[in-house]
């Protein structure tokens, strides 16, 4: 049945509300301009992508997965993503008004840019056709790299954006490619015809592969994956530090949305395929992410790696995709994003903070933080804290579902490696509480930490310790939004 | 039901982490206030602590029976199954009461003790009280889990803030850290593994109809092994005790009374409330080769100990070799599960679970009091190097009594309430472990070498020579002539756990009674 007008403006309020505010920001700043902050196009990207989450959050309840103009669907999982995007963007522009005020004459367009990844990424995670799929995510690359090389007087944000560039190129060339391949054979580019077509018989078989593997290659750029991870250190390292919270957060959850919704609905004949090459990503992931964080001398750059370390948690939850709720892998992949969410954009934050204050994202400039910003340093021990998985924060929820997932799919040696891989991890983690508590302050004066800012921290803190210690709400969330997406296909 | 029954143990267990968020909203500067807070609020769970003692005793032990009482049972996480379940038994009850108690005498204690970033340490002290209490109470395994890791990071930043420059804290606190963390991930994969085969997070529920896995021994095996590694850290059981010393040697004073105190039960307590009830196939299975690590445990460690020159240090190796004990009796009751079920065996069983829970408890009291001691000692002389006292007895005879109680104690003395533990523990091992009972009794030859040879004799006998600490100061820290004695306030913090060495000694029937009911019931639901 088509829809009327009307239905379809309500399905993809999402969409057209991150449009129209793309545009108003870039019209406010044009009518503000010169300002030193852009504060009025900030707030401007703030009000539309409040206004964009009001409207998600309105369909995730009633929405059970409704296709729009053929190539998108409404659906929990999608609006789920959709949220955590609007989410994680709205922190960063909280947090970068002070933070890159005075940085660039072209803030307007900063904010603007923003607000487009949003769209990119809604676009992406609710495309059901691969066409719209690699649209989304170009978009959003392209966004991205503008935004990684902002800082243009900055020659390490310059080298960011190219390293991002070269490799985002290549990969999308290579996305490109298994896309064609599922094309050619199925001559359909739809999600769900292609699932029905393109069956397991021998001679797909090794055009399954292919496909899996070319597709894996361009979602794997996107979430930071090892072997496609290469460009992520530096570009993380050297972009604008709100920028790097957003490609390690937002940006790489559209990896995974994408990845998770592609490989279930398109693949299901592949399955035991696809599971088997994400089980060894995973393990490859964390464990090369976790081993090179522990050599780190700079805690922004550990924390680029640590992102790495976390992406082969997170896919450990597609990697171990059943259909035994609560343990069924998908669920686990979104509170294990969402968690991190606020948990990653609240430590690279912290580290703005620090890196604003001092001009050092080193371990030293954390030294005796707990006597120059006290609030500033617990909050940042509790992410610590949730990116090592110690209870009662989100963090630990999220790898006790994927851990769950994969002692339940029988995938022991995933679940083991994973296991010394999170005490590995809290070495290095620990780390910075070290300095943080033990360390003597030495010259460096207090961080003094600008309201926006503040606000950003206190809500992602607040969400932290939510998510671990009131979960039932997230839980029911994801297992909904699972639920539509396994019914999808897998 | 009235109010107590129902929240005592919610109580207990979160009255010290409201205080510890109250420690926080006070002023630092204002450490009086801190101080003066932080112990009376203590005695909050300590006086709640004595009323279920009491209050179990009257409404079970009285009757002969040994039920899991107190239960409050809330859906906390519905979509897992997840409950606030609390409860407690004969097992958890002496232990939530000698929670209490250290932790109100180490609070103590500190409040004249610890001098820098005073704010944060009684504010991490009482927290470090919720996550303790709250394993103690736990009849949910994530329930268990959260409180198992909640207590690692007070601990944590108590051994790396307030730890002695000289003994390494940062080191120290990031392997106990690690060491711990490194046993519970793989905890928390059985837990799941648990929670597969049962439907249920529930410990008693998963208890039942002869514990986890009973038709996949393999799955069976993975699981018992993750959660007895996860608790042989924590006991520590030889050869996961790496981390003991360090960890012990670097934090202070207080800080090791409760890491020796408490946390080492945590452990063995662990053995108690899961291993064998979950996993009686396995326990059973292979208790001869737990009850080997802990008699190598028991040896090593009084071998380890008789060689160590660092007071401090010494004591802390004593744990390894008195928790090996523990490990001796739980692994005794476990091994008994495999042979023909007699009368006589299930007597046996039952003695050397009493031995292994009473040295739990005994071994609180009493290293905790050492542990107190060693502080005393340092605090005025600087330096825990045996070799440089010597001739003590005479210019420090309050505290010379004090160590030797407590060092009497350790070595099980007749009279002193570490006799009785050691004495059910070999009692109950000898009838189903022979050899290696007696192998375990060598331990307690050389305990008693190196309490007296070592502690005793280089302490506080022989003679007194001035010049070999040059930097004597009183407790306050202002320089002083030569040792000074014991003050009020260290009197006050050990004279109670001298006067429980000795009344256990006299009537260990105290604490028996709760251990022995609940024992007897386990291996009955075992058996």
């Amino acid at each position: 049945m088509p829809l009327n007008a009307l239905a379809v403006v309500r399905l993809l309020a999402p969409e057209l509300i991150l449009t129209v505010a793309g545009f108003a920001v870039l019209a406010v700043d044009l009518m503000t301009r010169p300002r030193e902050d852009a504060r009025p196009a900030a707030i401007t990207a703030l009000v539309g992508l409040a206004a964009a989450l009001v409207a998600t959050l309105s369909l995730i309840f009633t929405e059970a997965g409704t296709v729009v103009a053929t190539t998108m669907v409404v659906d929990p999982y999608g609006l789920f993503f959709k949220a955590v995007a609007i989410i994680g963007v709205g922190l960063v522009v909280l947090a970068s008004i002070n933070f890159m005020a005075g940085r660039s004459r072209y803030l307007g367009e900063f904010y603007a840019l923003l607000v487009f990844a949003t769209l990119a990424i809604a676009v992406a995670v609710g495309a059901t056709n691969l066409l719209l799929v690699y649209l989304g995510i170009e978009f959003l690359s392209i966004t991205s790299y503008i935004l990684a090389g902002f800082l243009r007087e900055d020659r390490r944000s310059e080298e960011a954006a190219m390293k991002y560039f070269l490799y985002g190129a290549t990969s999308g060339a290579v996305l490109l490619y298994g896309i064609s391949l599922l094309y050619g054979a199925t001559g359909s580019l739809d999600l769900t015809a292609i699932g029905q077509l393109f069956t397991a018989t021998t001679s797909n078989r090794y055009l399954g592969l292919a496909a899996i593997v070319l597709l894996l290659a361009g979602f794997g750029f996107k979430a930071s994956l090892v072997p496609f991870h290469q460009w992520a250190p530096d570009t993380y390292d050297g972009a604008p530090t709100p920028v790097t919270a957003f490609l390690s957060t937002a940006s790489k959850a559209a990896g995974f949305a994408v990845a998770g919704r592609v490989f279930v609905t398109a693949l299901p004949a592949f399955a035991s395929n696809w599971t088997l090459f994400l089980t060894v990503i995973a393990m490859l992931t964390m464990s090369l992410g976790n081993l090179v964080a522990l050599k780190q001398t700079s805690v922004k750059r550990m924390l680029a790696y640590s992102s790495i370390a976390q992406a082969g948690y997170i896919v450990m939850g597609l990697a171990a995709i059943n259909t035994t709720v609560p343990f069924d892998g998908v669920s686990g992949l979104l509170i294990y994003i969402f968690a991190y969410l606020f948990t990653n954009v609240g430590a690279f934050l912290t580290v703005a903070a620090v890196e604003k204050q001092t001009g050092a994202v080193d371990y030293p400039a954390f030294g005796g933080l707990i006597r120059r910003a006290p609030g500033l340093t617990l909050m940042m021990t509790v992410f610590m804290l949730s990116l090592a998985g110690i209870p009662p924060t989100g963090g630990f929820l999220g790898k006790f579902f994927v851990f769950g997932a994969a002692v339940n799919q029988g995938l022991l040696t995933l679940a083991a490696v994973a296991a010394v891989n999170a005490v590995i991890a809290a070495f290095y983690y620990l780390n910075v509480v070290r300095y943080m508590f033990f360390v003597e302050p030495g010259e460096a004066g207090p961080v003094r930490i600008s309201p926006d800012l503040q606000t950003v921290l206190v809500i992602s803190t607040v969400m932290v310790l939510a998510i671990g210690l009131v979960a039932q709400p997230f839980i029911t969330w994801a297992t909904q939004a699972m639920t539509m997406v396994l019914a999808m296909g897998y | 039901m009235n109010f107590l029954d129902t929240w005592v143990l919610t109580l207990i267990t979160f009255v010290p982490l409201i205080g510890s968020i109250a420690v926080m909203l006070i002023p630092a500067t204002n450490t009086g206030l801190i101080k003066r807070f932080s112990v009376l609020w203590s005695l909050i769970p300590l006086v709640l602590s004595i009323w279920l003692a009491a209050d179990y005793w009257l409404k079970f032990l009285v009757r002969g029976q040994a039920e899991m009482a107190y239960e409050l049972k809330a859906a906390w996480i519905p979509a897992l199954g997840v409950n606030y379940h609390v409860g407690a038994d004969g097992f958890s009850v002496p232990l939530i009461f000698l929670t209490a108690l250290l932790t109100t005498l180490g609070l103590y204690y500190s409040a004249r003790t610890i001098r820098h970033r005073v704010k944060e340490f009684f504010a991490l002290f009482l927290f470090l009280a919720t996550g303790m209490f709250g394993v103690f109470v736990a009849l949910d395994l994530v329930l268990f889990y959260v409180f198992w890791e909640i207590g690692l990071v007070p601990m944590y930043f108590m051994i790396g803030i307030w730890g002695q420059e000289k003994d390494r804290p940062q080191y120290s606190a990031i392997k106990f850290f690690l060491y711990t963390l490194a046993g519970s991930v793989f905890m928390l994969l059985a837990i799941i593994g648990v929670y597969l085969d049962k439907g249920t997070f529930d410990i008693l529920v998963a208890a039942q109809n002869g514990g986890v896995w009973t038709t996949a021994p393999l799955a069976a095996a993975l699981s018992f092994w993750a959660f007895f590694v996860a608790f042989a850290i924590k006991v520590p059981s030889f050869p996961f005790h790496t981390w003991l010393p360090d960890a012990h040697t670097a934090a202070p004073t207080a800080g090791s009374v409760i890491l020796a105190g408490i946390l080492l039960k945590l452990g063995a307590y662990g053995f108690l409330r899961i291993l064998l009830p979950l996993f009686p196939g396995p326990a059973a299975q292979y208790g001869l080769f737990i009850a080997a690590l802990g008699v190598i445990g028991i040896v090593y460690g009084a071998l380890v100990s008789l060689a160590q020159t660092d007071l401090k240090r010494l004591i802390a190796y004593s744990s390894v070799s008195h928790m090996g004990y523990v490990m001796l009796g739980i692994a005794a009751a476990a091994w008994a599960l495999n042979q023909a079920k007699t009368s006589e065996l299930l007597n046996s069983a039952a003695m050397a679970l009493n031995g292994a829970s009473l040295q739990m408890f005994m071994h609180g009291i009493i290293t905790g009091a050492l542990f107190f001691l060693v502080g005393v000692i340092y605090e005025r002389a600087h330096t825990r190097d045996l070799e440089k006292f010597g001739g003590l007895s005479s210019l420090t005879p309050v505290f010379y009594a004090t160590m030797m109680f407590a060092g009497f104690a350790s070595l099980g003395l007749p009279g002193l309430a570490g006799f009785w533990a050691e004495f059910f523990t070999f009692r109950g091992a000898f009838a189903i472990v022979p050899v290696l009972a007696l192998i375990g009794v060598i331990g307690v030859v050389i305990t008693a070498a190196y309490i007296l040879y070592r502690v005793i004799q280089n302490v506080f006998l022989g003679k007194y020579e001035a010049g070999k600490i040059v930097h004597w100061t009183t407790v306050a820290g202002h320089p002083s002539e030569g040792p000074t004695d014991m003050e009020l306030f260290e009197k006050v913090t050990l004279w109670p756990l001298v006067a429980l060495m000795i009344l256990l000694g006299i009537f260990p029937t105290l604490v028996l009674v709760y251990f022995n009911a609940a024992a007897v019931n386990l291996l009955n639901t075992l058996f």
